[in-house]
């Protein structure tokens, strides 16, 4: 009878390690297997600019896969090599996974996300002091060789509460997003301050969800703003365009275009694109002038780390003197003459 | 329900039909009902352990299929999930009420129909029946096993289709994290309606209720924290749930294997 018993217990234990190893193995068995193949061969001849990606989140969330987009574009353009470990999670695996992936694979390049493992990541930059180390994070640089970078994407959402000003007919406009942290706040304040220097009647909802994906949540607090009128939506996390197509009204996009959620929906969207960050890091590794910094700079709609995406065919629904509005507020922030304002406090609920 | 609505969506994206998504995510459902019963039932293996175990296969295994099927694709692949279907017209109060999706509805029909089988056919009795007394239920002649597993099954499909529905019905495209800890809601409220079906729906309707309120109440503009508000719905389901049966009866025989003699 006991023997059985410890039978039963073996077989779950290996039934839950077995589980344990196929959470953790999907990710790497997409990514790592051919491409880390690819990755140690150019290491070992020292050929290739290698760059490897460390993710607390599944790749497919829209920050991460703007690393990879800025990375895979690299690749094809044959100046580097690229690979990635993704859905860490905040519970010590990040730590192991970097500090193995700096210790065995020593690319030239380590990327990532470091909110919510900032003390992890620097402590295992401080142990690679030959290994640049570039992460997304919300605190700041340590020298020597730790760089942080974030989505300043404040300048295209100013501009995107300027258009939001104008096209509402209900005075009524709705922002859904995460949580009330720096980097949401700002966005959402940049996009405050462009409806309301343009239409100061008009009325903000700013709800958070409270989780960084809950798409089915964040799509009833966008319901709940529809019905007290909203009629013009900021996306800041998925779930909203949806609620927005179902309703017939439009809705702005973040973080990539996201045009092709709802085609007829998504007039534009405040885009990040982080070319110019890894174009940046690639030249001074190279070039042997890398230092820690914040890379925010790069980040910003004056190197083309951020920009207002195409409108797809949408700006004949725009009034052509808002357009023109809007290309001169481009510029004149291009041109360093407009400076949108970085705001990080927590926004109201109505404001 | 993550299998599910992974299941649902695949199979909706690739035959371009939802309603065989929603075939597909009920037999994935009672795929890991079988699993589940082959492990608690058949090998006496505590439930806590192996629902665990069981859920996180079936998260790593949605994971990996999407990965296989899908890549890393930095939007979600869509589909066009279901039209609300509006059975009132646009009747002041009513019409809003009952526009809703059509997996909605047949949500609400399968409750009184599980009571029925439940509490006024054979079948039911003997499911309450190896769930109260086993022994007895044996000594009677009725197969366990066999209908300990039978439950499973369907429970799987249930919990399927309910995670199809996020997928078929709410969003229409795939993601991780999609499901964002409903399922846990939905074994909180079982437990505290007593395993009453017509009870888990009034705590089901309070559940959702609120949470809808709440979106709305943020929206008044009162200045109160807005984290306060999110915790509303589990407050007001815990305290209506509470109130309404005092006296909790859970299944005599609940988590417990039974070993024929």
């Amino acid at each position: 009878m006991l023997r059985r018993k410890w039978f039963y217990f073996l077989l779950v234990f290996l039934m839950v390690v077995s589980f344990a190893a196929g959470c953790a193995l999907p990710e790497e068995d997409a990514a790592e297997p051919s491409e880390t193949d690819e990755l140690e061969e150019p290491v070992e001849e020292d050929d290739l600019f290698s760059i490897y990606g460390i993710y607390s989140t599944p790749a497919e969330e829209p920050w991460v896969s703007v690393i990879n987009e800025a990375c895979d574009k690299l690749v094809e353009e044959g100046k580097a090599t690229f690979a990635y470990t993704d859905n860490l999670g905040y519970a010590g695996d990040f730590e192991r996974e970097l500090r193995q992936v700096a210790d065995e694979l020593q690319p030239d390049l380590i990327t990532g996300d470091a909110f919510g493992n900032e003390e992890a990541a620097r402590r295992v930059a401080k142990d690679f002091p030959d290994i640049a180390f570039a992460f997304g994070s919300g605190l700041g640089p340590v020298e020597p060789n730790f760089s942080v970078f974030d989505n300043w994407i404040h300048e295209p959402a100013y501009l995107l509460g300027v258009i939001a000003a104008h096209m509402t007919e209900t005075d009524k406009i709705g922002i859904v997003g995460g949580m009330p942290v720096p980097e949401v706040n700002r966005i959402a304040n940049a996009f405050l301050f462009g409806v309301k220097g343009y239409n100061e009647d008009a009325t903000v909802y700013v709800t958070f969800i409270n989780s960084w994906f809950d798409p089915a949540e964040a799509k009833e607090a966008t319901l709940a703003q529809i019905e007290q009128g909203a009629d013009i939506l900021y996306a800041e996390r998925f779930g909203v365009i949806e609620a927005a197509e179902e309703n017939d009204i439009w809705a702005f996009g973040q973080m990539t275009d996201q045009n092709d959620l709802a085609p007829d929906y998504v007039i534009s969207s405040a885009v990040w694109n982080l070319t110019p960050t890894f174009e940046y890091l690639l030249s001074s590794i190279e070039g042997g002038t890398y230092t820690a910094q914040d890379l925010k700079d790069f980040c910003m709609m004056g190197k083309g780390g951020a920009y207002l995406a195409p409108f797809h065919g949408l700006e004949e629904e725009l009034p052509a003197d808002l357009i023109d509005l809007v290309n001169q507020l481009e510029q004149d922030i291009k041109d360093g003459v407009l400076r949108v304002d970085i705001d990080e406090s927590t926004p109201d609920a109505v404001n | 329900m993550l299998i599910g609505a992974f299941t649902g969506f695949a199979t909706a994206y690739l035959t371009g039909s939802l309603w065989a998504g929603v075939f597909a995510a009920c037999l994935i459902g009672i795929l890991a009902g079988l699993l589940m019963a082959l492990m608690t039932v058949y090998l006496g293996v505590n439930q806590h352990v192996s629902g665990l175990g069981i859920t996180l296969f079936c998260t790593g295994l949605a994971y990996y299929a999407f990965r296989v099927i899908f890549g890393t694709p930095s939007h979600p692949p869509q589909i066009t999930p279901f039209d609300q279907v509006n059975l009132m017209g646009d009747v002041a109060v009513l019409g809003p009420i009952f526009r809703q999706y059509p997996l909605t509805y047949y949500a609400i029909v399968l409750v009184p129909v599980v009571w029925v089988i439940l509490y006024r056919t054979n079948f039911g009795l003997k499911i309450r029946a190896v769930g109260e007394n086993p022994e007895a239920a044996d000594a009677a002649g009725i197969n366990v096993y066999g209908v300990r597993t039978v439950s499973l099954m369907i429970a799987g499909a249930f919990m399927g289709v309910a995670g199809a529905f996020l997928t078929l019905s709410t969003l229409g495209f795939f993601t991780f994290d999609i499901i964002a800890g409903r399922g846990w809601v939905c074994i909180a409220l079982v437990i505290f309606a007593n395993w009453i079906p017509q009870r888990v729906l009034l705590g089901a309707f309070i559940f959702g209720g609120v949470q809808a309120l709440q979106l709305r109440l943020q929206l008044t503009g009162v200045k109160f924290p807005y984290e306060l508000f999110l915790t509303l719905p589990y407050v007001v389901t815990i305290i209506a749930l509470t109130i309404a049966n005092r006296n909790a009866a859970y299944p005599a025989a609940l988590l417990k294997p039974y070993k024929r003699e």
